[in-house]
Parts: C-alpha cells; sequence; structure tokens
C-alpha cells in the first residue's frame, strides 16, 4: 500500500513500461469485500431530510446524463429526451437541467441540435459500444465520428477481454488512443464493472484508466447485470480521492445503470460527499447515468415543494 | 447551501413511554422496594432526568431470589424444553415488534447513537433470544453430557455500556437451560431491562423466572453473595469481578466473569487501507468505545504508519458527534460524569506521559457527557495509556516491525478480551490468531457479534464463555 502516495513522478515513471505498469496495478492495496459493502451499507442509512434533500434532489438532476442507448432510438425519440433534458419538470421553471444527454454516435447531430444553446452537453457512446470488439482502428474512427458529429463528451469502453487476461499495456494504449482521437471531448471511460466482477479488478482498472487520462471513470454500459452499485462506486470514489492526493488532479466518477428511485441517488451522494468529499458534488466530477431517475426525483422535489405526491401521469414520459 | 449539510434527522420520542417512576420486577410483578432508596436515570445527552427508580436492598433481593427459587422448583425446572423454546421465542417476537421503541430507549438512557441501537444492539438482542430458544429442546446435544441439568437461580449483573444486549446474553441462555433469573442492570442504564419486564408480562412468562432488580453496587454484592444463588454471572470491570470472585470464594457457586480489555487491532503493510480504516474507527470509536473488547490500541507496521496515520485523520474528520436520537450521529454521549471524568484523566496522563494527543475539529454539545474521538500517537508499551481500559474514545498507537513482535506487543498486557488482524494474507491471518492470547480474534473486520459465536476472555479478561453453544453450558450442570 506505499505505491499510492508516491506522487505524481513515479505515477509518470509506472506507465514507463507494461512490466511496470503490471506491478503498480497489482501493488495496489487490496479491497476487502466484505467490510467495502458493510461500509457502503452504513453510507446507506444516512437520513437526508428537508433543506438537504432539497440539496440533495436538485443536485442530483444536475448530475444526471439523460440516457437513451436502444436499438430502437430514432430522431423523434432523441428530440423528445433532449426537450425533457432542457425543461425536465414543465410545470416547475425552478426545476434545474440535467448535465447532457447520452446517446449512440449516429444521434449525436439530432441531439446537439435540439439542444443548441441551452448549455447541456451531449454524451455519445463510442468505441464499439458497448461490447468493445473491435479493432481498435475502428474504435478511433467510432470516437471521430461521435466528436465530428459534436460531442461534447466521449463515453468509451475498456477491453474487458484484454483486462481480465492480463493485458493493461494494451487497455492503457486503448484508452490513451481514444483520449486523443477524442480531442477536446470530455473522456469518460467505462470500466464495465459487473464484468471485472472483483473489486480489486475495480480498483486496478480505476487506476489504470485515470493513468491513462481519463476525465471520468465510469461504472457500466448498462447492458450487463450487475450495473452501479453502491460498493463499486465506493471503491472508485476511493480511487479518484487518492488519485488526488497523489496528482492534485481531480477525476470525476458516474455510475451508470441500475438508479432509479431518488432515495439510491441521494445515497451515492452521501458516498461521494463521505469518501471523494465535497469537491466531487459537482456535475463536473460526479454524473448518474440514469433514464427513469428523473422522473422520481422529480416527483419527490415535488412532494417536498407541495407536500403530496402527485400521480405518475404528472410527470413526462421521454 | 454550498455543501452537503445534513439536516437534523432525530428519531421520534414519542414512540416510547416512560413511566416517572418504576419499582422492583420481583415474581411476575412491579413491586415498591422495601429497604432501599429511590434514584435518579439521566439521559447523559443532556442530564435530563428520565425517570426515577427503586434500589432493591438485601431484603428485595431475597424475595426476588425466594421468587426465582419457587419458579424454578415448581414451573420453569420441570417444564419440558420444548416449551420454555416458545416462550423464548414469544419474547424474541415481542422485542422485534417493540424494537423501534427499545432502541428509543435505549439511546435516550444510554448515549448511543440510535443507528447502532436500532441496527446493532436491538437486532441482536431478539436474534440472541431466537438462537437459545432453538437450544431449549436440544441441550441433550449441547456437549453438557447425556442427561444436562441446570444449576437452579441464576444471579446476574450486567453493565451500562450494552444494556439490553448484556441482558441478552445473560438471560437467553439462563432461561433455554432450564435456569431462573434474578438480574441487576446498571444503575445508569436500568430503563431498557424494566422495558423487558414489560415484555416478559406481555409473554405471559411464568412469574418469578425473570425478576429485575435496580439498584447499584450495593444491590450487585447482595445478589452475587445471595445463599440462594446457585450460578453468578458477571459483566463489567476487573475490579468488580475480582471482589465478585472473592465473594463466592469457598462456596459451590458457578462464576463467569466477562470483564475488561486492552485489544490489539494490528495493521499489516498489506492489509486493504480503506476497510482497515474504517475497521480501526469501528474498532475504538463503536459505542464511543464503551466497549470491553474495543481495539483501544492500535499496533501499526512501521512501513505504513504514516500513510495509515493520515487515512484514519482524515476520516475522523467525517465523524459526526452529537444528539444520539439524530439518525446521522456516529459518536453519542459518555455514559455518565463519572465515566467522562475517567476518561478525561487517564488521556490527561497520556499527555503528561508525552504521548501526542489530537483530535478532530468537532464542536460538543453544551449540555450532557461528551469526549471527541481522540487519537495518541508516539504511544510506547511503558504508557499507562496502552496497559489501562480507558472504555472511552481514545485510541492509542503504537509500531512493530515484524509479525513476531506484533504478537509479543499484543499479548504483552494483563488483559486478553479480543483482537483484530489486517492483512490479505490468509497464512499470516491464521499464525497471528493462534498465537494470539485473546478469546476473539477477528480478521479483517472487527467488532462483530454473533449468537452463535462464543465470546469470552483470558487472563484478567474473565473466565467463561457467553454465545454459541459454550455458553449454554456455562449454565448447564454436567
Amino acid at each position: 500500500m506505499t505505491t499510492i502516495d508516491s506522487g505524481v513522478d513515479t505515477l509518470a515513471d509506472v506507465t514507463s513500461s507494461e512490466d511496470r505498469l503490471r506491478r503498480f496495478l497489482l501493488g495496489l492495496p487490496g479491497v476487502d469485500q466484505v467490510g467495502a459493502e458493510a461500509r457502503a451499507a452504513t453510507l446507506g442509512t444516512r437520513s437526508i431530510k428537508t433543506t438537504a434533500k432539497a440539496y440533495a434532489l436538485d443536485l442530483a438532476i444536475r448530475m444526471i446524463d439523460l440516457t437513451t442507448l436502444e436499438g430502437q432510438d430514432t430522431p423523434g425519440k432523441v428530440r423528445a429526451l433532449c426537450a425533457k433534458a432542457r425543461r425536465p419538470d414543465p410545470a416547475d421553471p425552478s426545476t434545474p437541467q440535467v448535465a447532457a444527454v447520452c446517446v449512440y454516435p449516429d444521434l449525436v447531430a439530432t441531439a446537439k441540435h435540439e439542444l443548441r444553446g441551452s448549455g447541456i452537453n451531449v454524451a455519445s457512446v463510442a468505441t464499439a459500444f458497448p461490447s468493445g470488439r473491435s479493432s481498435l482502428a475502428i474504435k478511433v474512427q467510432d470516437t471521430k465520428d461521435a466528436v465530428a458529429a459534436g460531442a461534447d463528451e466521449v463515453d468509451m469502453v475498456i477491453d474487458r477481454g484484454a483486462f481480465l487476461s492480463g493485458r493493461y499495456g494494451m487497455v492503457f494504449d486503448e484508452i490513451v488512443a481514444i483520449r486523443e482521437a477524442a480531442g477536446d471531448a470530455h473522456l469518460k471511460v467505462i470500466l464495465e464493472t459487473g464484468e471485472l466482477v472483483t473489486y480489486d479488478n475495480v480498483r486496478r482498472a480505476s487506476w489504470l484508466a485515470m493513468l491513462a487520462g481519463a476525465d471520468f471513470i465510469k461504472t457500466s454500459t448498462g447492458k450487463v447485470s450487475p450495473a452501479a452499485t453502491l460498493p463499486v462506486t465506493l471503491v472508485m470514489l476511493e480511487a479518484v480521492r487518492d488519485y488526488h492526493e497523489a496528482t492534485g488532479l481531480h477525476i470525476g466518477v458516474k455510475p451508470a445503470g441500475g438508479i432509479r428511485t431518488a432515495k439510491d441517488a441521494i445515497k451515492y451522494l452521501v458516498t461521494v460527499n463521505e469518501t471523494a468529499g465535497p469537491d466531487w458534488l459537482d456535475p463536473e466530477l460526479f454524473r448518474f447515468g440514469a433514464s427513469s431517475l428523473l422522473n422520481d426525483l422529480l416527483m419527490q422535489r415535488t412532494k417536498l415543494a407541495t407536500g403530496h405526491y402527485p400521480g405518475p401521469d404528472y410527470f413526462t414520459l421521454d | 447551501m454550498s455543501r452537503f449539510e445534513y439536516a437534523p434527522a432525530p428519531e421520534s420520542r414519542a414512540i416510547v413511554d416512560i413511566k416517572s417512576s418504576y419499582g422492583l420486577f420481583i415474581n411476575g410483578a412491579f413491586t415498591d422496594a422495601t429497604d432501599g432508596k429511590p434514584f435518579k436515570t439521566v439521559s447523559p445527552a443532556s442530564e435530563e432526568v428520565l425517570a426515577e427508580v427503586s434500589e432493591a436492598g438485601p431484603a428485595d433481593v431475597d424475595k426476588a431470589v425466594r421468587a426465582a427459587r419457587r419458579a424454578f422448583e415448581r414451573v420453569w425446572g420441570p417444564m419440558a424444553g420444548r416449551d420454555r423454546a416458545k416462550y423464548l421465542f414469544r419474547i424474541a417476537r415481542l422485542i422485534q415488534e417493540r424494537s423501534r421503541e427499545l432502541a428509543v430507549l435505549e439511546s435516550l438512557d444510554n448515549g448511543k447513537p440510535i443507528r447502532e441501537s436500532r441496527d446493532v444492539d436491538i437486532p441482536l438482542v431478539a436474534a440472541h433470544f431466537f438462537y437459545y430458544a432453538g437450544w431449549a429442546d436440544k441441550l441433550e446435544y449441547a456437549g453438557a453430557g447425556e442427561h444436562p441439568q441446570p444449576w437452579g437461580v441464576a444471579g446476574q449483573v450486567i453493565p451500562w455500556n450494552f444494556p439490553m444486549l448484556m441482558l441478552a446474553w445473560k438471560i437467553a441462555p439462563a432461561l433455554a437451560a432450564g435456569n431462573t433469573v434474578v438480574l441487576k442492570p446498571a444503575e445508569t442504564t436500568p430503563l431498557t431491562a424494566l422495558a423487558f419486564a414489560e415484555i416478559c408480562q406481555q409473554a405471559d412468562l411464568p412469574p418469578g423466572v425473570v425478576n429485575i432488580v435496580t439498584g447499584a453496587g450495593r444491590t450487585g454484592q447482595a445478589l452475587v453473595e445471595h445463599w440462594g444463588v446457585d450460578k453468578v454471572a458477571f459483566t463489567g470491570s476487573t475490579e468488580v469481578g475480582r471482589s465478585i470472585a472473592k465473594a463466592v470464594a469457598g462456596s459451590d457457586k458457578k462464576v463467569t466473569l466477562e470483564l475488561g480489555g486492552k485489544a490489539a487491532n494490528i495493521v499489516f503493510e498489506d492489509a486493504p487501507i480503506d476497510q482497515t480504516i474504517e475497521g480501526i474507527v469501528n474498532g475504538i470509536f463503536f459505542n464511543q468505545g464503551h466497549v470491553c473488547c474495543a481495539g483501544s490500541r492500535l499496533l501499526v507496521q512501521e512501513s505504513v504508519y504514516d500513510e495509515v496515520l493520515a487515512r484514519l485523520k482524515r476520516r475522523m474528520g467525517t465523524l459526526r458527534v452529537g444528539d444520539p436520537l439524530d439518525k446521522n450521529t456516529d459518536i453519542g454521549a459518555i455514559n455518565s460524569s463519572a465515566q467522562l471524568a475517567k476518561i478525561r484523566e487517564l488521556s490527561q496522563i497520556g499527555e503528561d506521559e508525552g504521548a501526542e494527543r489530537w483530535s478532530p475539529d468537532c464542536e460538543l454539545p453544551a449540555e450532557g457527557f461528551w469526549f471527541p474521538p481522540t487519537v495518541f500517537t508516539g504511544v510506547s508499551q511503558a504508557h499507562r495509556i496502552a496497559r489501562e481500559e480507558i472504555f472511552g474514545p481514545v485510541l492509542s498507537v503504537l509500531t512493530f516491525r515484524t509479525p513476531a513482535e506484533a504478537v509479543e506487543k499484543a499479548n504483552n498486557t494483563p488483559f486478553g478480551l479480543s483482537a483484530g488482524i489486517w492483512t490479505e494474507k490468509g497464512s499470516r491471518i491464521l499464525w497471528m490468531a493462534n498465537q494470539l492470547r485473546a478469546g476473539v480474534v477477528w480478521a479483517n473486520t472487527f467488532n462483530r457479534f454473533d449468537p452463535a459465536s462464543p465470546f469470552g476472555g483470558y487472563k484478567e479478561s474473565g473466565y467463561g464463555r457467553e454465545g454459541g453453544r459454550h455458553g449454554l453450558e456455562a449454565y448447564l450442570a454436567h
């Protein structure tokens, strides 16, 4: 466990060869599964009420990457989603906008057009999402297409096959190549933690992605179960906290998939607050990849303001 | 609001109905004390008087023991195990049904955070009754011979740190084995024991099977010295344990003592660091450090000392100290002014002996008894804060170089209740566990309890085991 705090110079060193990278990742402190899950469960018992709840609900809305990633997506569907992103609750103009709309590369142009002037980003998945099983050349082109169409953020997937077979250098090089292809776009690196399975792997993959230049590390594609979980996000938050301590750089975290209720979202915010710290309570550094979560946040928001729950029909289904 | 400030989230007190005064619970009914003066129990978080409680004098204790004897001979002793089990299952279910009320009452009277009384204490209380209910009709398989028999009347004296949980540890195995009991709760925390008396009534437990006598040291002394008590069980300080052992010497009373501790929590350089920090925090700050098995001596391998300390201090900065009934409180009130004085005195001695004291910034409430989470560094084995049980939220940090040195330091204490080992190396865990002279050894966790697991000490931490099959054996003649 001595490696983490050893500073920027050494960190630049560890990526100088495959062998060093491997030794660094395998030398990271282990994660005790029982302990990590117990800690996440305890954080989940925090009771967030009244003013704190109002703050958390609005913050959670501002952190949403409103997402549609289906084979049946059409320009019409994306237009509707963008309208929802701009004005999540037509009945209450004080409702904040979401952070971004997340789509497949071919729909980036549509989303970009719909969101012009709103300040809402367009995020695009890329690199043969969700499996990542394609050649590097195709992944790079996929990324370039998305950026050329106007994507502000790129959500790439790592090569889990390479990671699980111990070819860390290959995963690293691929992230570096996509980082370059993405240009100025914000790069989110999806670890697909549901396929990495162990928390030790989650910690290693988090460091690998950060060392390779990720702006964000993201749990899941949403296409594999389990998607985001609180303990996985906890381990990733510990990684960005430690990386910040070593380098002074802030890397963001994005749990995606499976977060459907305001109650769950608040548990994540508590975990952010008490693990990485208040700096990360910002859409620049923490996002939720979600779709149905938004309506529950809106419903709880209305409940807090008016004292009663409106029916689901009072919230738009886009 | 630019920061995520948690708004107050207090659990409602309205669920608990505290009476203004309580009698003694003898032979199934609340009765007035005949020869003691009433005393007050306060909420340590506010010093508010919660209720007036009767002090049982020798005559009251005598009445209680006689009631227990009668119940043992006529009802409970002869009753079939499966029928005793029904009562115990009923009690366990009633505890679950009233768990919220009991948790609030425990936090009010003891000062512990509601998160702990709600998520740890009361669920474990119910679990103990369920567990031992299951044994009541299977005693011949408990490893205590073919026809194990109860001793008779158990006199039980419990401490204030886990009032209702210690009651469960004492009463559940005693009743399952067919004994009847007279139990004395601690004078600062009698209320959940009195609520338990009501639960016994609700469960239609035959009169005299459970008797609760409140009072202080004098009452406890009268109980353990009473000629009609067959079995004495005590949890508390080593000092009182010693006097009990003297008091019963020469009699044929059976005794189990669960006393103090000064547990080593041992951190190796390959430990899972984030969970280790949680384990250190949970080891010493759980229940304000009022835990006999608390990990009050942190032994850190010197090669990772700086990193562990930095991370520990950062984590301590997020601990929330305050109102025990607030659901977001991590550390509640110190149980009494006497205990607070003791913690302050030993901490002062730590400073005077040259150890470095550190606490995070935290605002303590003006009323009540409070002590901030505290860590002492630069501590050596020669310091009193490394040897004496502080029984508060105060951690002493020492270092070691090799596994053998860790064992040597860990065992170099008159106590031997518990120990913790943090390492990713399985073989080292097993080797260490064999070397450590402590009743409980936790590996990559700390302060975990389960009714199926025996608990108890080496050396001055006492003798006998509670919990599990071993805990049952203490209540069976064989």
